[in-house]
């Protein structure tokens, strides 16, 4: 019954990309600029650039590439804490 | 249990392989301002350029290429390389993480450029230091060879 649901509310989602769709209209429906315009237009004026993904990954959204990274080393050093202290248990035993 | 380092034809290739996979490991990160990839894809294929050579030509080789202690710092080296130049844009009187204030020659965008460099290459430090790492730690306790 929900995957229907979901299945019939995909079915009318607009296509990707699509320029002509209500949700990728620049200005927006409440009249504001739209976000994803301006990542497609200035990379190349802003960064000098020409892949978009790079800069919109890494300068646009740093904050979130800095918070993926520090997650990632957040994991390693769980990783390493959590086995090195149970080798050292094996030592004691 | 048979030994992992026996078997010559594994071992030779894994360690053949291994440079060849750094260098495209390091166009990717170096690459990524003109093509797809960056930091995490990059540092991705060095660690698994490093834990082929752990799997397949046995522990010495291993240690030899990229010892056991090393993954952690280099993690976090990767991440403080990320931070520090966010705090150096906010010293030299920008936003953290704004670019266009780093302490480099050349116009904004192209000061952007470099930042955004550098932080690819902090991305790609970490993550391979960590993979590796993790790979390392769940080694932890077993039997040495």
């Amino acid at each position: 019954m929900f995957g229907a649901v979901l299945v019939l509310a995909g079915m009318s989602l607009p296509d990707r990309g699509d320029p002509r769709a209500r949700l990728h209209r620049d200005p927006s429906a409440a009249g504001t600029p739209n976000a994803p315009s301006y990542y497609i237009r200035s990379p190349e004026r802003d960064a000098d650039t020409p892949n978009m993904v790079t800069v919109i990954l890494a300068d646009y959204r740093g904050f979130d590439t800095m918070g993926e990274e520090t997650v990632i080393l957040t994991a390693g050093l769980i990783c390493f804490l959590i086995l090195r202290r149970e080798r050292s248990k094996e030592k004691r035993s | 249990m048979m030994r992992r380092d026996d078997d010559v034809i594994i071992g030779l290739v894994a360690r053949t392989a291994s440079p060849f996979i750094m260098i495209f490991a390091l166009y990717v990160i170096f690459h990524g301002h003109y093509s797809p990839g960056g930091g995490f894809q990059g540092g991705t294929m060095l660690a698994a350029a490093l834990i082929l050579v752990r799997l397949a030509a046995g522990d010495d080789l291993a240690q030899l290429q990229f010892p056991r202690a090393w993954g952690t710092p280099l993690g976090s080296a990767g991440v403080l390389i990320y931070w520090g130049t966010g705090f150096v844009a906010m010293l030299c009187g920008g936003n953290f993480l704004d670019y266009a204030f780093l302490p480099l020659a050349g116009a904004a965008p192209h000061r952007r450029n470099l930042g955004i460099l550098f932080i690819e290459v902090g991305v790609g430090l970490a993550v391979c230091g960590i993979l590796t790492a993790i790979y390392d730690d769940l080694l932890e306790g077993r039997p040495r060879d």
